[in-house]
């Protein structure tokens, strides 16, 4: 029985380790180091020396940390190339799929008179701000074309309800049509629930359609943010809510909120409503740095920092929510870990890179101009058409598609090749948002130092990184998070 | 412990076996077969004529056909119609191949291994042992039909290249309903022929369990005592993962891999999530485990921590995930409905501590093995702590 060779034999012969493609940040005395495709390990500033200066002996734990993190390979070792290959191509394999969500703004009106909304019209005139049948059939066309297997069609406003026989004939129509095309085809409302009646929610029923509302938090929160005529707004949704809920599903409806000034300091009290609502998950959005940015140029740090207490606050909130055993995500959360945590990017359109403008998600609006986001069509109606990529009734899927207003900004700001981003740390979590970029600083890049997309980015991968070391229960809720 | 091997203590020759496979008859499984069928005789020595072999148990009479007879060990008299042996050709050393009535058999296609791991169960060796591939084929012609589950195991059977692909061929065509089973070290399968010519076998129903022992080479590497291994096992299960081959990876649990099990997990569930299955093994102190015991015992309360770590993250990572050979009373309550009763019913034993054991029948229990070395945690668990979810979810 002395065939038996110590670990010793199975050691790497000589210390000639080839670093591979790594990036790290300092942060708290110890040192983030995050491999080519974003997985992560803390290393302490000795240890770090050892990696940095080429220092490291034939085997330590240190080396066997680095090696199963693909961070270090032996020479002439080709596996840990071949695998993070693997997963690189897994994360990017989405691209090949673009565009699977489609927004249709079906009508620019509504009832509610929302003092951040830069798009909606008070307006009585159908013909104006309806989208009409001849130019949704043109923007169906146009759905149809993009290569991805899954598509989303949503339809929004002002409050697409107004045209709500539009969006009757648009599914009808998408249906008919799927069953040659063969897509896995869903449809979204996003509705401030205001206008819900029987007709919608059979409708809904008969055509599996999901609902997504606006609830801000709290009764006057929600209603100083959206005035309408009765004062009723967080009544309505909040009715609207559990009607969806009753009626069509618990799964059927979800709820976003928009940020503002005076949400901050109320988080916990935010959260509370969606809990009370039944809703199992919230969106702890930024503010939104369009408009006041518009005007000023100059929305950035400032803004963030007000913010951030406000998303740890709710963050951490939302994990003892989960320990006392009541289930709620926080989606942005989510959305980073799971990037963080597995080799997948859910191609969320504001943190993914290349960047989701018109491949992740495109807008049709009312009128058949083509945006390359949501965002874009605010900058628009504020006077800046640089996101406007052509029209439906003008131009060509190919010469919207191609077109230099789309391949600019996708090129531009593509964060493996952008100053700072190339060689942070954070990279993989990240994401392009040429649009903001756009909007405060006039370029598709940005400048990193005093942009406010990185500094809460950061400042939020930080956040999710410490409190994902903090403990077991909170990782296994990280876990659980990114698997969604 | 069920007896899978036994010497005769009676023989009678009339010619020396020709073959060595039988596939036992009684008389409540007699059908007009007599070809590799031998006649396993009631109390009274009644028997049919026209077989070539005929068995006895240790105290029935003896038939009185003028044909080859042996007569069972006492420790053999378990044996029924429908069971599988192998007799020797002197008639003297009878295996058994097959338990029709066990869900858990298993075939032994080679004692060889190009590994020499530290806790082997099967400690391998280096005599040509062919017969026994041999006695796999005639094994599969002799199983019924609706055979529901055939393991296949070693030493490494993909040594055999071809000829393992042919047996496994042989098996898809006559068992094409049956759940196969093959445990090998999976450095064969870095040859993209040699997974070329596994895919070929198209078999949906069949699984590979390949063991990983760490998330780097230099573990895994010591553990299975072959320079190089890690990297051609791990290329191995990438070639079959790309022909969409379905794949286990198993995870035997010991001082050298408990520790480093929330990496190997995540090394799992970074580079090979495409798993069917991960099988987290308790340690069988039998084979060259035994002459390591310093190198390997290890507690299981020692690495309760790590597995449910290892655990939750796979489960996370939606990679079916199973903890074999444990006994409940080692290992956190929360992560038993990931416990799997495993260990084969002819190796199972239970502690005299079981006896008043709550949850005696949801346990794994032991390898009969364990009287080597067993935990000193071994503890009944009353029945105030099955107030907690006692009913396993597997």
């Amino acid at each position: 029985m002395a065939k038996f060779l110590d670990p010793e034999a199975y050691r790497a012969q000589s210390a000639d380790w080839q670093l591979l493609p790594f990036r790290f940040e300092r942060i708290n005395g110890r040192v983030l180091v995050t491999n080519l495709v974003g997985e992560h390990l803390f290393l302490d500033a000795e240890e770090f020396g050892q990696l940095s200066k080429g220092d490291l002996p034939a085997d330590s734990p240190l080396v066997r940390r680095l090696r199963a993190k693909h961070v270090i390979r032996e020479s002439g070792d080709d596996l840990p190339v071949e695998l993070l290959a693997i997963k690189a191509r897994t994360r990017y394999r989405r691209l090949s799929e673009f565009t699977a969500l489609h927004i249709l703004v079906a009508s620019l009106r509504c009832e509610h008179s929302c003092p951040y909304c830069q798009v909606s019209r008070q307006s009585s005139d159908k013909g104006a701000y309806d989208m009409s049948s001849e130019t949704a059939a043109i923007a169906l066309d146009s759905v149809f074309r993009s290569p991805s297997q899954n598509i989303k069609i949503e339809f929004q406003g002002g409050e697409p309800l107004l045209n709500f026989e539009l969006i009757e004939e648009v599914v009808a129509t998408a249906r008919q049509r799927n069953e040659t095309e063969g897509k896995n085809l869903g449809f979204v409302i996003a509705t401030n629930l205001a206008l819900l009646d029987d007709r919608v929610i059979e409708f809904c029923r008969a055509n599996n359609v999901y609902i997504s509302t606006s609830l801000d938090g709290p009764a006057d929160l929600h209603n100083k943010n959206r005035p309408r005529p009765g004062r009723n707004s967080w009544e309505l949704a909040t009715a609207g809510i559990q009607r969806v809920r009753e009626e069509l599903g618990v799964d059927r409806v979800s709820a976003l909120m928009t940020t503002t000034r005076s949400s901050l300091g109320r988080v916990i009290e935010i959260i509370d409503v969606y809990v009370e609502q039944g809703l199992t998950s919230v969106f702890l959005r930024p503010l939104s740095p369009y408009g006041f940015a518009i005007k000023t140029k100059s929305f950035a740090a400032y803004d963030v920092d007000a913010w951030l207490p406000f998303f740890e606050e709710g963050l951490d909130y939302i994990i003892e929510l989960n320990r006392a055993g009541i289930p709620m995500v926080e989606q942005y959360s989510a959305i980073v870990l799971k990037k963080m945590l597995t080799n997948d990017d859910p191609g969320y359109v504001d943190l993914t890179s290349p960047a989701g403008i018109g491949i992740g998600a495109i807008v049709y609006n009312y009128d058949g101009d083509v945006y390359a986001s949501d965002e874009g069509r605010m900058l628009a109606e504020m006077g800046d058409k640089t996101f406007r990529l052509g029209n439906l009734h003008q131009d060509s899927y190919e010469e919207i598609m191609l077109s230099d207003a789309l391949l600019g900004p996708l090129e531009e700001s593509f964060t493996q090749s952008a100053p700072m981003c190339s060689d942070c740390a954070f990279e993989p979590y990240c994401g392009a948002d040429p649009t903001y970029h756009h909007a405060t600083t006039g370029d598709f890049l940005g400048r990193k130092p005093t942009s406010g997309f990185c500094r809460r980015n950061m400042a939020i991968f930080k956040l999710l990184l410490d409190r994902y070391e903090s403990d077991a229960f909170t990782r296994s809720l990280f876990q659980t998070w990114a698997s969604h | 412990m069920i007896a899978l091997r036994g010497k005769a203590t009676e023989v009678e020759l009339s010619a020396p076996i020709a073959r060595r496979v039988w596939k036992l008859v009684d008389a409540a499984t007699l059908t007009p077969q007599r070809h590799s069928r031998a006649f396993l005789a009631g109390d009274d020595g009644q028997a049919p004529d026209g077989f070539d072999l005929y068995l006895s148990r240790s105290a029935a009479s003896r038939p009185d056909q003028d044909a080859t007879w042996l007569r069972l060990p006492e420790d053999l008299d378990y044996l029924s119609g429908g069971d599988v042996v192998s007799v020797s050709d002197d008639g003297e050393r009878i295996r058994v191949l097959w338990r029709h009535q066990s869900h858990q058999n298993s075939i032994l296609l080679t004692e060889r291994c190009n590994h020499y791991c530290l806790m082997c169960s099967q400690p391998p060796k280096t005599r040509e042992d062919d017969e026994l591939l041999a006695q796999a084929f005639e094994l599969l012609r002799l199983l019924p039909r609706d055979v529901a589950e055939i393991g296949f195991t070693g030493g490494e059977p993909t040594l055999y290249g071809q000829e393992l692909i042919d047996l496994l061929r042989l098996c898809r065509n006559l068992h094409p309903e049956a759940q196969v089973h093959v445990l090998s070290n999976g450095t064969r399968f870095a040859d993209p022929d040699f997974a070329a010519a596994w895919a070929s076998i198209e078999n949906p129903n069949m699984m590979v369990g390949i063991p990983i022992y760490g998330a780097e080479p230099a573990r895994h590497d010591y553990v299975v005592q072959s320079k190089g291994a890690f990297n051609q096992t791990i290329p191995g299960i990438l070639n079959l993962a790309q022909l969409g081959q379905r794949i286990e990876i198993r995870v035997a649990l010991h001082k050298q891999t408990a520790p480093a099990l929330p990496e190997i997990a995540e090394f799992i569930a970074r580079n090979l999530p495409f798993v069917d299955q991960v099988a987290l093994m308790g340690l069988e102190m039998i084979g060259l485990a035994r002459a390591n015991i310093p190198e390997l015992w290890i507690d299981p309360t020692e690495y309760a921590d790590e597995l449910i770590e290892a655990v939750t993250l796979l489960d996370r990572s939606r990679i079916h995930t199973m903890i074999y050979n444990h006994q409940l009373c080692l290992i956190p309550r929360s992560i038993w409905p990931w416990t799997v009763r495993s260990i084969s019913d002819w190796k199972n034993e239970y502690h005299a501590e079981c006896a008043s054991c709550n949850v005696k029948d949801d346990c794994g229990g032991f390898f009969f093995s364990a009287k080597y070395k067993v935990s000193e945690n071994i503890r009944a668990i009353p029945i105030e702590g099955t107030q907690e979810p006692a009913v396993l979810q597997i």
